[in-house]
């Protein structure tokens, strides 16, 4: 009977033995690769190259969490939006497209201190008089016109744009407010450009 | 001489004139049809094309070739060594068809190597070129395209037509691969971006730029269709490795050192992705 056991024992530990040295961990290996061969390079320093816990979660899953922890994780993001003091989140639309045209920021060759923009356009159609813009994320032509601009929508797409995890885990989409790409004035003039009536986003 | 660079001017006011155009036709066309879903190919990619096409016919791209194969066959180290005794994977001196058989092992380095990666080694080792210098201006700009861009250029044109065929035998292969497609999904830094948030997904685009999935044996190819590629904007080479650094640097990454572990296992995952498909040699940019 024990001898049983202990063979069995050994059967398991000898197979898990050839399973681990099959099973290599690769994403384990690439990040170790990485942090050896990445050098700081003007504002982008190799912290960058560790995950954050959001990033930690979506890179484990193939961007595909478990539901609960998804639930989770896009709570706590949503609680650190930090809405503005005076409950205004509308700006100005026209400040508002010019951010949403720049792609500039973060970047190695980007300077420290000088504001950035909201790479908007890189990634959706959003005025109708742009031409060049971005099909990665979806298009937000008209889209106060047809998501109404009540202080709810305004709500949401402020923490959108703050945050945009916070309403879908491992969105493509940067946290702007969250990493502090864009500042509260920033915000609240794109949070303008898509919901004010007056902005040609919802000209008809 | 002076027909190439009649030519070069050619090509160059060809550029301008794609520019110029590509902003009008941005500015003037019509309001998108009512936000349906736009066209997989923008309308400015599908121009660039025939610009593309019509430069490709004298592809400007020769000049480096022609430039890299003086230096490949003619210059000698400060030992007398040669790239002759350059093995590019297919036997020392071999460079016909050596370009689609990397990023490969290499058991004189114990490592694997990808074709720039490999030239950089030669032309070090057998030709006396400094590391340092190399290293202190890696990628081509307006002012000067570094000799190895030339010779990686030549060497590249040196497997035009052939299929790609990077091997994926020694574990060190294989590693390779697995460690690259690993990298390729990795989302860090500030906008939590990883390749695959450019490239893994169909007919994407950023701006009126064509993104190619290239987690897909088809558009995988598009690592190394055109590359080297002729940069039209500027006028000068550029090659698969700056390509990655500049994607890391809209990754919002900090820099790759140039010809790491990480880029040669990034094009060998996305080559041995592409296994198969014909390489029509070095090519045009935008
Ligand atoms: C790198 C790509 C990318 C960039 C840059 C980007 N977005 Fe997005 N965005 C997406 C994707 C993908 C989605 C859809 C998935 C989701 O909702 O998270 C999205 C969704 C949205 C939504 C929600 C749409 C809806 O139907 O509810 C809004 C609003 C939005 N983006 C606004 C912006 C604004 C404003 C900016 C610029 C400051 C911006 N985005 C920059 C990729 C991007
Ligand atoms: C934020 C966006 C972004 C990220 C992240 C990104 N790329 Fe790119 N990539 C681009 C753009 C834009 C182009 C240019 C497309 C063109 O020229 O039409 C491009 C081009 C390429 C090309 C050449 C395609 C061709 O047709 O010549 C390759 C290969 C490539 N990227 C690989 C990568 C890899 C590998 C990574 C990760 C290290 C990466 N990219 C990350 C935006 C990105």
């Amino acid at each position: 009977m024990n001898r049983k056991i202990i063979a069995g024992l050994a059967a398991t530990l000898a197979c898990s033995a050839v399973l681990a040295d099959e099973i290599r961990n690769y994403r384990a290996e690439a990040v170790a690769m990485m942090k050896r061969d990445f050098k700081a390079k003007g504002i982008a320093t190799t912290d960058r190259l560790h995950e954050d816990g959001v990033q930690a979660i979506c890179n484990r899953s193939g961007d595909n969490p478990p539901k609960d922890i998804a639930a989770r994780l896009e709570k706590d993001q949503l609680e650190s939006v930090k809405y503005p003091a005076d409950g205004k989140l509308m700006g100005d639309w026209k400040a508002g497209e010019k951010l949403a045209q720049s792609g500039r920021g973060m970047t190695w060759s980007d300077k420290a201190g000088v504001p950035g923009g909201g790479n908007c356009y890189n990634c959706h159609q959003i005025s109708p008089t742009e031409m060049s813009f971005g099909t990665i994320g979806p298009s937000l032509y008209q889209f106060g016109k047809t998501r109404g601009n009540t202080p709810d929508m305004q709500k949401y797409v402020y923490g959108k744009i703050w945050n945009a995890k916070a309403y879908n885990l491992c969105s493509q989409m940067p946290r702007f407010g969250h990493v502090n790409a864009l500042n509260e004035k920033q915000i609240k003039d794109l949070v303008a450009l898509l919901l004010d009536p007056q902005s040609p986003v919802n000209s008809k | 001489m002076k027909q190439r660079l009649g030519m070069l001017l050619a090509a160059a006011a060809l550029t301008t004139s794609f520019a110029v155009h590509a902003q009008q036709s941005a500015k003037k066309a019509p309001p998108a049809a009512k936000a349906a879903a736009p066209a997989n190919k923008s309308e400015v990619s599908k121009e660039f094309e025939k610009f593309r096409e019509v430069l490709e016919e004298d592809n400007p791209a020769e000049l480096y070739e022609a430039k890299g194969e003086d230096i490949w066959k003619n210059k000698k180290g400060p030992n007398g060594t040669s790239m002759a005794q350059c093995d590019l994977g297919l036997g020392a001196g071999v460079v016909k068809g050596a370009y689609v058989h990397m990023p490969r092992y290499f058991a004189d380095v114990g490592q694997v190597m990808d074709a720039e990666r490999r030239v950089v080694h030669c032309m070090i080792k057998y030709l006396g070129y400094s590391e340092a210098d190399i290293r202190k201006q890696p990628f081509s700009n307006v002012n000067k395209t570094p000799d190895h861009v030339s010779v990686i250029t030549y060497v590249a044109a040196q497997s035009r037509n052939m299929k790609i065929a990077a091997p994926q035998k020694h574990p060190k292969e294989i590693e390779a691969y697995n460690i690259g497609k690993e990298i390729f999904a990795y989302r860090a830094g500030p906008y939590d971006f990883s390749c695959a948030s450019c490239h893994g997904e169909d007919g994407k685009r950023i701006r009126t730029q064509d993104l190619p999935n290239l987690r897909k044996p088809d558009e995988a190819i598009r690592a190394y269709q055109g590359w080297p590629g002729y940069r039209m904007t500027g006028g000068f080479m550029l090659t698969q490795q700056w390509r990655m650094n500049d994607c890391f640097r809209q990754q919002r990454f900090p820099e790759p050192s140039y010809l790491s572990d990480s880029i040669t296992a990034l094009l060998a995952y996305m080559t041995v992705t592409a296994n198969g498909q014909t390489y029509k040699g070095p090519g045009i940019k935008r």
